[in-house]
């Protein structure tokens, strides 16, 4: 498996985990949830998202292109506000999303996603904010993307020499990974941030493109092994904003005995939809929208009720 | 809907901050005429220092006194709140001065018909040709002129005072009767066998006891105004407080105070006294305010003689009276560099003790309450935080700042006691030293710190890059250190740079030796003299070295645009090749129109400074260190050095306005980057790569740093996000940071507020080292405001 590719790296990052921590994002993901916000760190590979709002049509991506993946096309109807303008047009089957066109274009309208780190270069951008994680508790949290679908002698040695070095890792995972992977980086992880998108397996299918069952049985297993877990529930009206949802997720829990160390309700938010049309793809959370604060706060109180105390609303 | 909310703890309170907050602020010329009176009848016949002392005496002896309804803390520097005096013996306003305070959309000034014809037939003809201001300008050389004109740098004695100072513990623990028992042995004790000076020490230790008789009329005439007043009110309670009040004036200022209300309003007395002698823009402070007052208020609260309540309502009178006194007029190049009313009194709550310990006492945390309730921008509220203050103090704090109103700013006590062991202070007077103006370390009470004038680093490199030559004017102002062109590496360019910045730093730091000189010679201040450790034992003024330090403090302006430049340089001319030399020239006289790949290069895809990228960051380093090389430890004209501060007050938007487009993408007449923040825009990477960024920089060498981080309201909402903040700070004071402030504001509220400014009268953003009323600030500063990066992730 090759080098696993980063999309971001946010520092100063307040709501994974605790404290001050950077988050990396690895770009690949085994779920293609339909409300996800961010698209491109679906897939595994390199990509090119294009600002068509900001582009003029000069032509300086089209020539920097090694691919000679980009060619002006005249607009077809032509637009009444750019007559006798041609736009770029991407063809990704041959874009290797290298990035060459990004600094060549004059107006900001290209911004490549997918980079390599090899691990040295990444502790050491990791280890930057060292004070920051002494002084507020915080460290790094290992997010994506699906941190665990990757190279995972990569993602080991990294947990592996982070926590060598005295810094809390925390890992965000949707948890659909062989538990192989989830096991081998167990000694080194602080917090498992671990998703349960949907309990119904046919609905977890529809809307993630993979069923659950994977995802459960590792949640139980990482809780039998010990592992702290703080489960993240991403509520969206019209997808799982339900109380059937809830308690089914209660009862689950209570049913495996799992007790996690804190319960994490996310409330949707569409920011990510305009990066679908930079990616050539469409959005299917259009129609999706997030519970109100009512809501919500009965959500929460559903939980205590059935003896989980430490709920967290947003962040 | 109005956003105004009446702000104090209680009816009272509301009504005194009303009328402060709501007057227009007006020129008050009852000082002015006194002050020339005086002159007539002293000037050539008793020595300069006892000539100025006299000025002092005859003003407190004669002017309008007023005691506002509702006050318990008496005093006002002119006839009413907002009463500006003016300082013609510093700067003579012309008429067309006058007219423009009063015409003027910002920091204006009601200058009424009669004021007008005070100053054209009283004022003007007598001090026209011997005002301050006239007798610098007279003295300055072509060159500084031209510099001066062309922005490379800011005066700030050319029409006010040396300034800003602050009191030690000494002023609570002495009347002035007490100093003039000091003054009576250090005069008995002069040599007149050995010592040259001896008379010079007379006349100015004379001059010291005028001024301690100066003090004490004031007080004892405001005393028996309360007792009048008393005599004529109807309404028991007020009756009651007016005598009180004259009670205080029984007391203080001619003896130590006694109890917590006498020592704030003995504090009050010398404030006004300090700031009406001479106009030391403007700033007088109570030093460490909390510590000082904290064994009053142990001792009233134990007799039983002062509630919290009561405390926190006469810190609240303090608070109005602060911000009764708008800064005196200014006009010109200082009014750019200065465009505010703020006063710069500043206020050091927190920190540590003389004997190094936790300096937080119940005090501190009244004055927080106090803040918190009265949010006025004057006194400028500071905490300091030493890593021995309570995690409490310090949240309580940033809960206050995350309100978003730019106070308090936090200062590092440890970097502060470094940066005073470091310029020579003892362990002791570096613990009783703290931060005044705006960021500046002193050492409270024993020193005469005196700001000298901003420095245009940025504007520099543009001469570098055109010969020397000014491309706004086409003058030839530098030497003539070659064309960009050819320069075929980066080190020849900046070697180039290297002896620019030298040669201007000549002019500039002759000019100030020269201003120094003129002040020690003509504007002595004997009473400031009599609250500065050594000058009573030394027989010497404050303005001529009379202080235990003297030190003269240059300010660098644009850290984050420099940085930019040389790395725009750097990255895309030599080691990339990304485009050449002419081109850069070129863009930058076509304010980069046409040049939109250029543009793209420099802005989006060059390492900036504060995304804790070396690459720009050694960069950063690089110019700072040669700054501070080349300026620390000149001697200046008062026995002591200069040194270096980062603060740019309002400067960077005047700094910005005389250059045209730089490498980094700035455009033309854009502000300069403020303080040591990155340039607007650049830092991309979040507030920990800021302030490791800003950390690379060598504080405890400097006088004083700032460093302004904005975060929308999310950010720091919720009792997480109030420790983030707290974790913040500590770890950029773990790292030597020497201040951080923070406007928790979101950019459409500031857009709501430019818009419709009559809707958000109460909206207080930081600004630079102080904070101001949005509305009050001019349109660039609004927008300039409203594009620093927001921190919101």
């Amino acid at each position: 498996m090759g080098m696993p590719l980063l999309f971001n790296i946010q520092k100063y990052s307040i709501h994974d985990g605790e404290g001050i921590r950077t988050t990396v994002f690895f770009k690949g993901c085994p779920l293609s949830c339909s409300w996800c916000h961010n698209p491109e760190s679906q897939r595994f590979q390199a990509e090119l998202l294009f600002h068509a709002d900001r582009c003029t049509g000069c032509g300086a991506c089209s020539q920097a292109c090694p691919q000679r993946a980009v060619s002006m096309e005249s607009l077809s109807p032509p637009a009444p506000a750019l007559p006798g303008k041609s736009l770029p047009r991407l063809d990704r089957s041959l874009c290797q999303g290298c990035g060459a066109c990004v600094p060549a274009c004059p107006y900001g309208a290209r911004e490549a996603a997918g980079k390599e780190y090899p691990l040295p270069e990444l502790i050491r951008l990791l280890e930057k904010d060292w004070m920051f994680y002494e002084r507020s508790g915080g460290g790094v949290t290992l997010s994506g993307g699906e941190p665990l679908a990757q190279d995972m002698d990569y993602i080991e040695e990294l947990a592996r020499r982070l926590h060598a070095s005295g810094y809390s890792v925390d890992i965000d995972t949707c948890g659909c990974v062989p538990y192989e992977h989830i096991r081998r980086v167990l000694p080194y992880v602080d917090t498992f941030l671990y998703d349960i998108k949907l309990i119904d397996p046919q609905a977890h299918l529809e809307h993630t493109g993979v069923d659950n069952r994977l995802i459960l049985e590792n949640l139980k297993a990482l809780s039998a092994d010990g592992g702290k877990i703080q489960i993240r529930l991403p509520l969206i009206d019209g997808v799982n904003a339900t109380e059937k949802h809830l308690t089914d997720i209660i009862s689950f829990l209570q049913d495996n005995a799992i007790n996690p160390y804190r319960i994490n309700l996310l409330k949707y938010h569409s920011t990510g939809s305009g990066k679908y049309a930079r990616l050539d793809r469409l959005y299917g959370g259009a129609s999706m929208g997030s519970p109100d604060a009512q809501w919500l706060h009965q959500a929460e109180q559903l939980f205590r009720q059935s003896g989980f105390q430490n709920i967290q609303t947003g962040g | 809907m109005a956003k105004t909310k009446e702000r104090g703890m209680n009816d009272r309170i509301r009504r005194l901050r009303k009328i402060s907050t709501e007057t227009q602020p007006h020129i008050y010329m009852e000082r002015a005429v006194l002050e020339t009176e005086a002159y007539q009848m002293y000037e050539g016949k008793v020595s300069v220092p006892e000539l100025r002392a006299l000025v002092l005496k005859h003003f407190f002896s004669h002017k309008k006194l007023y005691i506002g309804e509702d006050e318990l803390i008496v005093g006002e520097k002119g006839d009413y709140p907002q009463s500006a005096p003016t300082f013609p013996e510093l700067c003579c306003h012309t008429l067309d001065d006058m007219h423009n305070m009063n015409d003027r959309s910002v920091v204006n000034f009601t200058v009424t018909e009669d004021d007008l014809k005070i100053q054209e037939e009283q004022i003007i003809p007598y001090w026209e040709d011997r005002s301050m201001r006239r007798r610098i300008l007279d003295s300055m050389t072509p060159e500084w002129k031209e510099a001066y004109a062309a922005g490379i740098f800011t005066e700030f004695m050319e029409q006010r005072g040396p300034g800003h100072t602050v009191g030690s513990v000494k002023l609570y623990e002495k009347g002035y009767l007490d100093y003039q028992e000091d003054i009576r042995q250090a005069l008995a004790a002069l040599d007149f066998q050995h010592d040259p000076e001896a008379l010079n020490k007379r006349d100015q230790l004379n001059a010291m006891s005028i001024a301690c008789d100066a003090i004490m009329i004031l007080g004892k005439r405001y005393g028996e105004l309360a007792r009048q007043m008393a005599d004529s009110c109807a309404d028991e309670a007020r009756r009651k407080e007016l005598l009180q009040i004259a009670a205080n004036c029984d007391v203080v200022p001619a003896h130590r105070p006694e109890t917590f209300y006498q020592a704030i309003q003995a504090y009050w007395f010398t404030h006004l006294a300090v700031t009406t002698e001479l106009n030391p823009w403007d700033a007088y402070s109570p030093g460490h305010f909390d510590q000082h007052l904290g064994p009053f208020y142990e001792r009233d609260t134990e007799a039983g003689i002062l509630t919290r309540d009561q405390a926190l309502e006469l810190m609240e009178c303090l608070w109005v009276k602060f911000y009764n006194q708008p800064a005196p007029p200014k006009v010109g190049v200082t009014l750019k560099e200065s465009s505010t009313y703020t006063d710069f009194a500043n206020i050091n709550t927190g920190g540590i003790t003389p004997e190094g310990e936790d300096g937080v006492n119940e005090v501190s945390y009244i004055i927080l309450d106090c803040m918190d309730e009265m949010q006025l921008v004057q006194p400028n509220s500071n905490v300091q935080i030493s890593r021995k203050n309570p995690r409490r103090f310090l949240k309580r704090a940033c809960e206050i700042a995350r309100k978003g109103w730019g106070q308090p700013a936090f200062y590092n006590t440890e970097a502060i006691i470094q940066e005073l062991l470091n310029a020579g202070k003892t362990l002791e007077d570096a613990r009783k030293g703290g931060c005044s103006g705006c960021v500046e370390t002193g050492a409270f009470g024993n020193e005469a710190y005196i700001l000298q004038g901003y420095f245009n680093l940025p504007k520099v490199f543009e001469l570098t890059l055109f010969n020397g030559t000014d491309p706004m004017t086409g003058k030839q102002l530098g030497p003539r250190t070659g064309e960009a062109r050819d320069f075929e590496t980066f080190d020849q360019l900046w070697e180039a740079y290297t002896k620019q910045i030298d040669h201007f730093l000549d002019i500039k730091v002759r000019g100030s030796n020269v201003i120094e000189s003129l002040y020690a010679k003509y504007m002595p201040v004997p009473f400031l003299s009599i609250l500065t450790n050594d000058c009573i034992a030394k027989g010497q003024d404050y303005n001529a070295g009379g202080a235990r330090y003297n030190t003269s403090v240059i300010q660098g302006v644009g850290t984050g645009t420099i940085a930019d430049c040389l790395s725009a340089v750097k990255y895309n001319v030599y080691d990339h090749g990304n485009f050449t030399m002419e081109e850069l020239l070129a863009a930058m006289k076509d304010n980069f129109r046409g040049h939109d790949r250029l543009l793209n290069l420099v802005r989006d895809h060059t390492p900036k400074y504060g995304n804790d990228d070396d690459y720009a960051d050694d960069l950063m380093r690089r110019v700072f260190r040669y700054f501070l090389d080349n300026v620390s430890g000149r001697p200046n004209m008062r026995g002591g050095t200069y040194r270096v501060d980062m603060l740019p007050t309002t400067c960077h938007v005047y700094f910005g306005d005389v250059m045209i487009a730089s490498p980094n993408g700035r455009l033309a007449h854009k502000p300069v980057s403020e303080g040591i923040s990155p340039e607007k825009g650049a830092d991309r990477n979040g507030p920990t790569a800021v302030i490791k960024s800003c950390a690379k920089m060598d504080h405890l060498k400097t006088g004083g740093t700032l460093l302004n981080q904005k975060f929308t309201p999310e950010v720091v909402a919720g009792e997480e996000g109030l420790n983030h903040m707290a974790d913040l700070i500590r770890t950029y004071f773990d790292m030597d940071g020497h201040h951080i402030q923070f406007n928790v504001v979101g950019r459409e509220t500031l857009l709501a507020a430019q818009r419709n400014p009559e809707e958000y009268r109460d909206l207080i953003v930081r600004v630079a080292g102080y904070s101001d009323y949005f509305r009050n600030l001019d349109k660039p500063l609004q927008d300039e405001i409203i594009e620093r990066t927001e921190q919101g992730f």
